[in-house]
């Protein structure tokens, strides 16, 4: 399909030996739809991050932002850790379709990629902080939560750019040998337009989430926050929505100008065109909502939601159908040399199985040279190396073979020089007699003509 | 071997993976599995005598437990996932595909567990009276529930890993469930976090608790009593598990040097065992009839015991599983058992795909000895820092330059005198390139950088074609 491409001669691994639990065309269902619901809560973990921060550096200036900045704060307890619980099994679905894809990725970026575990840790424990300090660290020690409300902002925000190097550089497999660490990989394929693509979506969708949490019926607005009244806040956080989707108009094309060409296909074009039509008419929408009166605003609320779902449905779907086209003229070349190396394996083993070796000598039965291997690694003829030469074991056991295969059965400490030998009862007492006798043959003084020695030694 | 493969040329992988998995078993079994169903307790409790501060002090724990285990606890099991697709991507790929279902499983018991852990805590003081307050504690008894069963599946894993019973035949995961070690192992581990609970538990009550309150009293003599009660638990599942690993672990512990390791093992494990049980059970003893008289810092010790005890578990099942990371299948540097003749006879360069020669040659030789290195050694073994080979050539042959025909003959039969190693997986024209490379080595000490840092390489085209046979 895509001459260029296979010129650039990719490294072709080979796939694993064992069959897929379950057809791909199911695990790529389950794949999309599991990630789409984590990354829906990815999406309100990092928004709610940001937007905290962002309201609570508003508060500075009118102190009702503050009631509201850390009533979206609390939002981020929930959200983060089921971002993270619902994250495992897109991560399963994707690790095992796209194995020698997704683990080269990981690998090429390994350090970046590990430090995800301290980075989330650390992340949550200062939104706890940041959370559970909100009402002591006041006055002067307000600009210290904000600074760590910040912190906990930008930790949140990295996450998701390592994860999102990863899925890209796995597109790519004619450009692996290009990589030399985390940084270098992001010069493939268009990861910062994907990853701005993401942070707006991000603040899109919790602004929506937002919009419909402070208005539901339990939730104590009198209480926590007196100075809002909800159809002001509902609006306000439209407007929000509503411009990061606008945003999105901007980064959209962007993001698909600069995707290489290689995953580019009349489906992916026409998954993205319905999507970009359905935004237009969400768009409309939401600014019916956000110019309607008081008493009206949030009717359309659940209607947007919807169509947003499927919004994301399709954009979820475009992603898939550019990660197959790109990969799939790769992904033959794996099947075809994961076949071709199993050929030869069953070919070896049936050659074993028949009896006729496959050219080492395995199949005859022990001899004296061939037992000794055990024990070359610690002694050598004339040399000490890690234990006594042939010479000297000659020297004492001339005449006593079985003295020898006594030794090696329960080897005592006699030598301080030596770590200790280890004992060689499992080899058996047949095997020991062989090696004994041969010990002892070439270990004799006038015995180098007997013919054993050469490559053993 | 046919992934870029990461590697830590100073700490060496394992340790890193150790260190993520070993917080997280800390962690897990003493805070999450043992913990909840402790604090359920103490709320039940407090709710039936109708004391308000004994709920308040479970209600303080269950803020520690729930900062610990949705934090670290949490992530170092997500961190495991992601350790292991770096230091043995073969491995895990391997058992993925093996046991997808069982982890599926196990991930919705995640997310419930989870989901279950922020209800818990977050709706305690809103869920306080009546009909709600039953609820609430049924939402621990469920999130214990939860909290054992991820425990119950990954116990099934780790024994699978270390014998595939009949798996190998008939490619069934639920053989995992009818490994031998698999009942005592769970009862073990079972017990041991409970145990580990109240340690932990009855520690911590010392900060939310006044000296000398009648609330301390109570509370000190509850968890005694729940310590008292397990204990005995676990020294029975530790002594039923540890006469069951010979049996799993047969076709390791047939070789001599393996039933020498175990016999040490052996020794030093009855003692650590019968001495935290002696020890633990005197002070549950103390603490029930006399609460006041155990000061906190005692506790510490059969705590730390106890982790350093669960850490010798650890190590034992580890090293009983090599030389494989699939016991009969595939070797820890990922060579599986039925590829290893064509490796020997063809070379492993030949068919690697991450390498810079495909056939050794005299001017490519230190290249080519080096990345036979990284495929057949450096899942365990690091140049000159944790486990290095320079070390462990020292120690056998001394600091002089090492013999060529010595380490030839070593390397080759390593699998037969060292049977926690793998055979090597190569040719002996790869074989030769290696021991240039370890005499190279010795010489410059010159460390190797993983995939990570310096990148891959694949052999020019032309070779690959010869690759593809
Ligand atoms: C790990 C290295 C090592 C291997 C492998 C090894 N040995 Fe040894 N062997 C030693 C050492 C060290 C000594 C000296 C022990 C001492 O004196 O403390 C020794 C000593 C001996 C002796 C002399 C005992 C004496 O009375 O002084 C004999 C015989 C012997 N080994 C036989 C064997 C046989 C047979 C094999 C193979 C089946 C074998 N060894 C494998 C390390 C090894
Ligand atoms: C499965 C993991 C594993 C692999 C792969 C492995 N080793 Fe080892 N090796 C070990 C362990 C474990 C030890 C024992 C460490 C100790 O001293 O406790 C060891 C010990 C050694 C020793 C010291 C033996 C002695 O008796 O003192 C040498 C030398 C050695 N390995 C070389 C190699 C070489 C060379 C390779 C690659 C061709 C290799 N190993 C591959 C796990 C491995």
């Amino acid at each position: 399909m895509n001459i260029p491409y296979i010129l650039l001669t990719p490294p072709v691994p080979r796939d694993l030996a064992l069959e897929l639990p379950l057809d791909p065309f199911s695990l790529e269902i389950l794949l999309v739809g599991l990630f789409l619901l984590h990354i829906l809560f990815v999406n309100l973990m990092v928004g709610g991050a940001i937007l905290t921060v962002f309201f609570e550096l508003l508060g500075r200036l009118s102190a009702r932002y503050d009631r509201l900045a850390r009533e979206i704060g609390k939002t981020i307890t929930v959200n983060k850790s089921l971002a993270v619980v619902l994250g495992v099994g897109p991560l399963l679905c994707i690790s095992l379709l796209y194995t020698a894809w997704f683990y080269a990725a990981n690998g090429l970026t390994g350090n970046g990629w590990i430090l995800i575990v301290p980075l989330v840790i650390l992340a949550f424990l200062f939104s706890y902080a940041h959370k559970y300090t909100w009402e002591r660290w006041t006055g002067r020690a307000k600009q210290h939560h904000i600074v760590l409300g910040a912190a906990s902002a930008i930790l949140f925000m990295s996450i998701p750019f390592i994860f999102l190097a990863n899925i890209n550089l796995m597109l790519f497999p004619d450009r692996w040998t290009e990589v030399s660490g985390f940084f270098s990989s992001l010069q493939i394929g268009n990861v910062f337009p994907r990853y701005f693509h993401f942070l707006t979506a991000s603040i899109a969708i919790t602004g929506l989430f937002l919009s419909g949490w402070f208005s539901r019926k339990n939730f104590p607005m009198e209480r926590v926050m007196p100075t809002f009244t909800r159809p002001e806040v509902r609006r306000m956080f439209y407007k929000l929505a509503f411009w990061a989707t606008v945003a999105q108009v901007a980064f959209g094309p962007l993001l698909f100008v600069t995707l290489p060409s290689v995953g580019i296909t009349f489906e992916l074009l026409a998954v993205i065109l319905t999507g970009v039509a359905l935004a237009a008419i969400i768009l409309a929408m939401m600014w019916k909502e956000v110019t309607s009166a008081d008493h009206r605003i949030g009717r359309l609320y659940w209607p947007i939601v919807a169509a947003f779902t499927v919004l994301v449905v399709f954009m979820a779907t475009g992603r898939h159908v550019y990660r197959e086209a790109s990969i799939d003229d790769h992904r033959q070349l794996v099947v075809d040399r994961t076949d071709k190396f199993q050929a030869v394996e069953l070919a070896t083993l049936m050659r074993i199985e028949a009896g006729l070796g496959v050219g080492q000598a395995t199949a005859t039965g022990p001899t004296g040279e061939s037992v000794f291997k055990n024990c070359a690694a610690c002694h050598a003829v004339d040399k000490v190396l890690a234990a006594p030469s042939l010479r000297e074991v000659y020297s004492i056991y001339a005449d006593n073979p079985s003295g020898i295969v006594d030794w090696a059965k329960d080897p005592g400490v006699k030598r301080p020089e030596f770590a200790p030998m280890p004992s060689f009862a499992h080899l058996g007492d047949e095997q020991l007699e062989l090696v004994a006798e041969y010990m002892l043959e070439v270990g004799a003084p006038e015995g180098q003509d007997s013919g054993s020695d050469g490559e053993s030694m | 071997m046919d992934f870029p493969l990461y590697f830590l040329d100073g700490i060496g992988n394992r340790l890193m993976f150790a260190i993520i998995a070993i917080t997280h078993v800390l962690i897990n079994h003493p805070l999450a599995i043992g913990a909840y169903p402790l604090v359920v307790a103490l709320e039940f409790w407090g709710w039936r005598k109708g004391r308000a501060d004994i709920d308040e002090l479970a209600r303080k724990v269950t803020f520690v437990l729930f900062l610990v285990t949705t934090t670290l606890g949490a992530l170092t099991g997500v961190g495991i996932w992601l350790g292991a697709a770096l230091i043995a991507p073969f491995g895990i790929g391997a058992l993925l595909r093996i046991f997808f279902w069982a982890w599926f499983i196990e991930w919705f018991v995640f997310i419930a567990e989870v989901v279950l852990v922020l209800i818990y805590w977050l709706a305690w003081k809103r869920w306080a009276e009546g009909r709600m307050k039953k609820l609430h504690m049924g939402v621990g008894v469920l999130l214990a529930v939860m909290s054992w069963f991820t425990m119950a599946v990954i116990v099934a894993i780790l024994g699978f890993m270390m014998g595939t019973g009949s798996w190998t035949a008939d490619q069934n995961f639920m053989s995992a469930f009818f490994n031998p070690l698999y009942a005592p192992q769970l009862l073990f581990r079972t017990a041991y976090a409970m145990l580990g609970a109240g340690l932990f538990v009855w520690f911590l009550q010392f900060f939310f608790t006044e000296k000398g309150s009648d609330l301390r009293r109570r509370a000190v003599r509850f968890i005694s009593i729940w310590v008292l009660a397990w204990t005995p638990v676990c020294a029975i599942g530790a002594v039923w598990y540890w006469g069951r690993v010979p049996e799993a672990a047969r076709a390791n512990l047939d070789v001599a040097l393996m039933t020498q390791k175990y016999s040490q093992w052996n020794d030093s494990f009855l003692l650590i065992v019968g001495s935290i049980v002696g020890l633990v059970l005197l002070i549950a003893l103390i603490g029930t009839i006399r609460p006041k008289v155990i000061p906190h810092f005692v506790l510490i010790i059969p705590f730390v015991l106890s982790l350093y005890m669960l850490g010798h578990f650890e190590r034992a099942r580890e090293f009983l599983r090599k030389p494989h990371v699939v016991a009969d299948y595939m070797y820890s540097n990922g060579v599986r058992m039925d590829e290893l003749p064509v490796f020997q006879r063809d070379g492993m360069l030949t068919y690697a795909t991450y390498v810079r020669h495909r056939t050794v040659t005299e001017s490519n030789k230190l290249e080519a000895g080096e990345d036979m290195f990284v495929l057949a050694c450096s899942r365990c073994h690091t140049t000159t820092g944790v486990n290095a080979l320079t070390d462990k050539f020292n120690t056998l042959y001394g600091s002089d330059p090492w013999d060529e025909a010595a380490l030839n003959a070593f390397i080759e039969n390593m699998h037969l005198s060292r049977t926690y190693m793998p055979p090597f997986p190569g040719n002996d024209k790869e074989l030769g390139a290696l021991v240039a490379y370890l005499q190279q080595l010795q010489a410059t000490k010159r460390s190797v950088l993983g995939a990570q840092t310096r990148g891959v390489d694949v052999p020019p085209p032309r070779a690959t074609g010869t690759a593809s046979n």
